[in-house]
């Protein structure tokens, strides 16, 4: 139980932090707690609300549901798929708030108010039709996982180069093993010419 | 998946009161890669998950006056090697961009990977750490498992890619409980070897919150990681080692070596590192680290090959760490033109 002894500065770190915020009201007045909303226990079902692919929805979950169960089976949007239960295929990516996320490993009570983007969103975009181009899928079962996170990496490498595209879509896994093509349509949506 | 209670503090001191309740095996959330995945298969069955991603005072990178890095348990992977922060903390830089999945550099958080559970197939199997006191893993497969640290029950490897880098850097953890009661561990004291039943990886207590990892500003500290993996996939490294080191006119004055992968804690190579002192950087006191690094190593049936990658890993850290080689794919020397040409040609 050792105290940092050098370079570290509880002070400074506790400036603008909630720690200080939270110490400072609670001796401030007496009466703090009693203004305290205290957190809700969320004990069974609770109505969430999310914002998907742009449209408000409110859905009835248990705290357990995850994001991918209630895309799939109460909002029917079944392109987002149940690969993998640990998220280590890639298969249920979504963008929540604009980050790709595994949705078989977020629950749904985590993205409450949050704004969820799925690859039926992306249907009227580039990148679906440069998988066509391209032909970057066999069975296609992976195709929407890896459609959401090239949106997503695109997002943050628009120039990216061929080794940061095998890089950056790693978290993807195709057993039919397509990824020469994935990534020839990748390359297509760089270079702007989507059919290659 | 079992169902549980959860809730959503916005403040660390509402976490902690969350998670003090004796009677509930409550369990923190952050960015959820590893934890529901576990609870899917239950091998974690919680009665309450506290979800600590919404407090905002927890989702800073910031320095203080003493220019160390303090990295809230909120801050994601991503967050974090986009920040300019990184540029100083080479090794934690290399292992990050080495998590090469964006969901997982988006969705996982730097303190949850510090804090992930081991991979080991008997523990995701519902046997526990200790399966069984070791006897699963010396008679069963254990090619992933420990080679150093490994004569009691616990064989199983630390899991975490960055704790090695980190502990490197010399980083320590902030750690509450209910009551405004707060300490600080070297990061490597966060680890433990479990060795009955019921006890853990790390020495955190029920109701204890990780809230930050900080990092000591680096100054002219060289570092570096390097980790031996199957392919560039998201797996797990079969190895790694991490490295800082302060070098004066090109010789080493003071160096910590730390293995990952190879242990039930991130291993300190003590003995490599206080050898390293006083010598210059150049392949042979590297290649010396590396063997020294693995002197007590004791492997299981099918692991001893982890021996071998564990000294390149030490050495390719080092060498890498002085900017002499990095080895491995990124710098093959380039290839011989004639290399089939020749008599087989003709």
């Amino acid at each position: 139980m050792s105290q940092p002894t050098k370079g570290f500065s509880r002070r400074a770190f506790l400036r603008g932090s909630g720690v200080a915020a939270a110490a400072s009201s609670v001796t401030s007045t007496q009466s703090a707690s009693a203004a305290i909303v205290p957190v809700p226990i969320i004990a069974g079902e609770t109505q969430v609300s999310l914002t998907v692919n742009g449209q408000k929805k409110t859905v009835t979950v248990e705290p357990r549901t995850t994001l991918l169960d209630t895309l799939r089976y109460q909002l029917n949007l079944t392109g987002a798929k149940p690969v993998s239960s640990d998220g280590s295929s890639g298969a249920s990516t979504v963008l929540v708030d604009g980050k790709p996320v595994m949705a078989s490993t977020t629950l749904t009570v985590a993205v409450s108010g949050k704004s969820i983007s799925t690859c039926e969103g992306l249907k009227d975009g580039d990148i679906p039709k440069a998988f066509v181009s391209n032909d970057a899928q066999q069975c296609g079962f992976c195709t929407p996982g890896f459609v959401v996170a090239v949106k997503a990496f695109l997002n943050q490498h628009p120039d990216a180069t061929e080794e940061q595209i095998r890089a950056g879509l790693n978290g993807n896994i195709c057993r039919c093993g397509t990824y020469a093509n994935v990534l020839q349509a990748v390359i297509a949506l760089v270079k702007g010419n989507q059919n290659g | 998946m079992k169902n549980f209670e959860y809730a959503q503090p916005r403040t660390e001191q509402e976490a902690v009161a969350l998670l003090a309740d004796q009677s509930k095996h409550s369990v923190v959330l952050a960015g959820g890669t590893d934890l529901i995945s576990l609870m899917k298969r239950s091998v974690i069955t919680p009665d309450r998950v506290v979800n600590i991603a919404e407090i905002s005072g927890l989702q800073r990178i910031q320095r203080d006056e003493h220019g160390s890095i303090w990295v809230g348990a909120a801050v994601s992977l991503q967050s974090f090697l986009e920040s300019s922060y990184t540029t100083e903390l080479a090794a934690a830089q290399q292992i990050i961009q080495g998590i090469a999945s964006l969901q997982l550099q988006a969705q996982g958080t730097v303190v949850g990977e510090l804090l992930r559970r081991p991979m080991c197939w008997y523990f995701r199997s519902g046997h526990g750490l200790l399966a069984q006191q070791g006897r699963m893993v010396v008679e069963g497969d254990n090619r992933y498992h420990a080679i150093l640290g490994n004569r009691r029950s616990a064989k199983f490897v630390n899991p975490s890619r960055l704790a090695p880098a980190l502990i490197a850097a010399g980083a320590f953890v902030r750690i509450i409980k209910p009551g405004n009661d707060e300490r600080f561990l070297e990061l490597e004291s966060l680890y433990q070897t479990p060795d009955q039943d019921g006890q853990t990886e790390n020495v955190l207590t029920q109701g204890e919150l990780v809230t930050h990892v900080m990092i000591p500003a680096q100054r002219d500290r060289l570092s570096a990681a390097y980790e031996i993996r199957h392919g560039e996939g998201p797996d797990q490294p079969l190895v790694s080692a991490a490295v800082g080191i302060q070098a004066e006119r090109g010789i080493v004055r003071e160096a910590t070596v730390v293995l990952g992968q190879v242990a039930p804690i991130p291993w300190m190579a003590v003995e490599a590192a206080r050898n390293l002192v006083g010598q210059p950087l150049n392949e042979q006191t590297a290649t010396t680290a590396g063997i020294e690094a693995v002197a007590g190593a004791l492997p299981l049936s099918g692991n001893e090959y982890k021996i071998q990658l564990t000294q390149v890993a030490v050495k390719r850290a080092v060498l890498r760490a002085a900017g002499l080689e990095c080895g491995g794919l990124e710098c093959q020397p380039p290839l011989e033109q004639d290399h089939h040409s020749g008599p087989l040609m003709v």
